[in-house]
């Protein structure tokens, strides 16, 4: 959406990240150098790049799986960079949801399962209350006859239909997706991400999207370009129109 | 409490069957053999001492030895004396005021049976046979509750009234005896006969070859020791007992006290050195158990390291990855132990079927006791937690990012 319609306070905020790999090292390499940008609730953005331009490990870093070696990031107000793991895995439990280009489902547990994870995990059971929750997600999703199968049982489509409603079912403020359709062909690709618009149109969740398909990130309503590390290009853009039955264009921020 | 660690625990235990069952069969390997051996060991041992203890009283107290003590001069300073005695033959002696013993004795809990006794070294003859003999005088009763006389009788009946003696069957063979038959009996220049009531056999050759057993007023007279007793036979109700009530008999009374340990040194090192080596056995099985568990978990957890990524991702504290794995181990341990045990009854159950005496029935009497194997089963899950304590620190300590990638 428009800058005037940001919300107040902003969701993430970065400013001046750095990110050193092997410090001190031969071989020590600078991957990030000084990236600042901002994200508010209910945005839905790219992230674009060429290979090896640090998209990754931009991710990574917002995404509290790795630290940042310079810089500053604020999560919901709070300072990440004294954080200890403990603290980290907890700021990621309660803000964020992941999705990966590979499925990344546990292949032991059915789809149900999958999506009651994160709640088992932070109860240590699974309340009917959740398990509930779980099952309306996975419709919503579309896969409402699906819930009992295996991993192994589904398209790759599917899977990734199931890791979406993973990383929505308790709701996190943002959700972060990396590449979510690069191993999926064209028309399930078109599907998933119809549904992580849909989402966002209807539970107001902010996606940050790493994508470096440009028919994706055509469909997003903010770019940001990643180069050789640096922050090239931040543009918000409307959705653009085209196939999917979005038809509210104005899809309206939280 | 632990509802999510333990819902992805078994979940990954049930994925890698394969891995899961090699590691209960092995847990389970070990566990068998440890507690086979264990129980194996303990009713041999257990067998042997009754076989030892069948003929033997647990505990004898005698007179205390005669000691010859040197005159001396008081030492002045400077000078050192260097003294020579000529150690004095012992002589058949009473215990003194042994009948006001017996009942202190008796009132001891620790103590079952009391037997006074006469002994001497004497002779038997019968025509031209002359056979060394050990005479004993005892009360036929109390003597019975020492060593169980009466259920070793295997000629006659046990009887011992004037007159009347119980020889060993061996000795009886020798002298060419039978019940009913009378043997002349020469002690310190004393002779007697006595009629032959009984043949026992007390289960080891040299006592049945020297063994004589007459009533306890007729050993007095011949020893000439009116109303005296030599020793006091004592059984104890815990065999393992009778070495410390020795010495603290021997501390409280002028007596000597000696255990049946104490005169059956050398097996009862034979049978702690056999107590070590099983002991040591043991642990090196469990050494190995621990170490097998580790290794199979070591791989799973290096095959599991996207899963752990993803779970980390999601939000999993290194705390609850580690719980996971740790689990696996208890979980393995728990059911390894399990299956040991059964493992090992059967084994047990075997051995006392297959392995027999000449007469048909088992040899040994070998038995698992419940409390031996809940404690194997109980080491056996706590080596499982151990072995698996490497393996989820592992997990625990990978970096997500980078297994995420894998």
């Amino acid at each position: 959406m428009s800058d005037a319609v940001k919300a107040p306070a902003p969701l993430i905020v970065l400013d001046g990240i750095r990110k050193t790999y092997n410090a001190g090292l031969p071989n020590e390499a600078e991957v990030l150098h000084g990236v600042s940008f901002s994200l508010g609730h209910g945005e839905f953005v790219a992230l674009i790049g060429p290979s090896g331009s640090g998209k990754s490990t931009l991710l990574n870093i917002v995404g509290l799986l790795e630290r940042a070696s310079g810089g500053s990031y604020r999560v919901e107000g709070a300072e990440t960079a004294g954080l200890d793991d403990a603290a980290l895995t907890l700021r990621r439990r309660t803000s964020l949801g992941f999705v990966f280009q590979f499925h990344h489902l546990l292949p032991a547990f059915s789809a149900l399962e999958n999506v009651t994870l994160p709640s088992l995990m932070r109860e240590g059971r699974v309340t009917p209350a959740a398990r509930e929750r779980a099952r309306a997600v996975l419709a919503a999703v579309g896969l409402a006859q699906a819930i009992d199968k295996r991993p192994g049982e589904l398209s790759g489509g599917m899977q990734q239909r199931v890791a979406i409603a993973r990383a929505l079912v308790l709701e996190p403020p943002l959700v972060l997706a990396d590449e979510p359709t690069g191993n999926l062909d064209t028309a399930s690709s078109d599907e998933v991400f119809a549904l992580m618009r849909r989402m966002h149109a209807e539970l107001g969740t902010s996606f940050l999207v790493v994508t470096h398909d440009p028919r994706l990130a055509a469909r997003c309503d903010r770019v940001l370009e990643l180069v050789d590390g640096r922050l090239v290009r931040d543009a918000s853009q409307t959705a653009t129109t085209a196939t999917t039955a979005t038809a509210t264009p104005a899809a309206a921020p939280a | 409490m632990l509802g999510f660690e333990s819902r992805v625990a078994t979940r990954f235990l049930r994925e890698g069957r394969m891995q899961t069952v090699l590691i209960i069969i092995g847990v389970a390997a070990g566990v068998a053999v440890v507690a086979y051996i264990s129980a194996l060991i303990t009713g041999l041992q257990r067998n042997t001492i009754e076989k030892t203890l069948g003929a033997q009283a647990h505990l004898i107290i005698s007179p205390l030895d005669d000691t010859v003590l040197a005159a001396r001069a008081p030492a002045s300073a400077g000078t050192r004396e260097l003294v020579q005695t000529q150690p004095r033959a012992q002589r058949p002696a009473s215990i003194a005021n042994w009948q006001t013993l017996v009942p202190l004795l008796e009132a001891m809990p620790e103590v079952a049976a009391v037997s006074p006794m006469v002994s001497a070294a004497g002779l038997a003859v019968r025509g031209e046979a002359t056979k060394a003999i050990a005479l004993v005088g005892v009360d036929l009763d109390r003597y019975d509750r020492i060593i169980g006389l009466r259920s070793k009788v295997v000629a006659g009946v046990a009887r011992l009234g004037p007159g009347e003696g119980i020889i060993g069957r061996d000795l009886a063979d020798d002298l060419g005896v039978r019940v009913g038959d009378r043997v002349g009996i020469v002690t310190g220049g004393v002779n007697d006969s006595l009629r032959v009531t009984a043949l026992v056999d007390l289960g080891v050759r040299e006592l049945n070859r020297r063994t004589v057993i007459v009533p306890l007023r007729t050993a007095q007279s011949l020893v000439s020791l009116p109303g005296g007793a030599t020793s006091l036979d004592l059984t104890v109700v815990d065999i393992w007992s009778a070495q410390a009530l020795a010495g603290d008999l021997a501390a409280r009374w002028p007596y000597k006290a000696e255990s049946w340990q104490q005169s059956n040194a050398q097996l009862v090192s034979a049978l702690n050195a056999q107590s070590v080596s099983t002991a040591l056995i043991r642990g090196v099985v469990l050494v190995v158990v621990v170490l097998g568990i580790a290794s199979v978990l070591v791989v799973s957890v290096v095959q599991k390291q996207r899963e752990i990524g993803i779970l980390r991702a999601m939000g999993a504290t290194q705390g609850q990855v580690l719980r996971i794995f740790l689990l696996q181990g208890a979980i393995v341990g728990a059911l390894g132990s399990a299956l040991g045990v059964l493992l090992a009854v059967l084994l047990i159950g075997a051995f006392t079927y297959f392995v027999r005496g000449s007469d048909g029935l088992p040899l040994f009497n070998i038995s698992l006791e419940p409390m031996l194997a809940l404690r194997v089963a109980a080491i056996a899950t706590v080596c499982g937690v151990l072995a698996a304590v490497a393996p989820a620190r592992r997990a625990a300590r990978l970096d997500p990012a980078q297994a995420i990638r894998l």
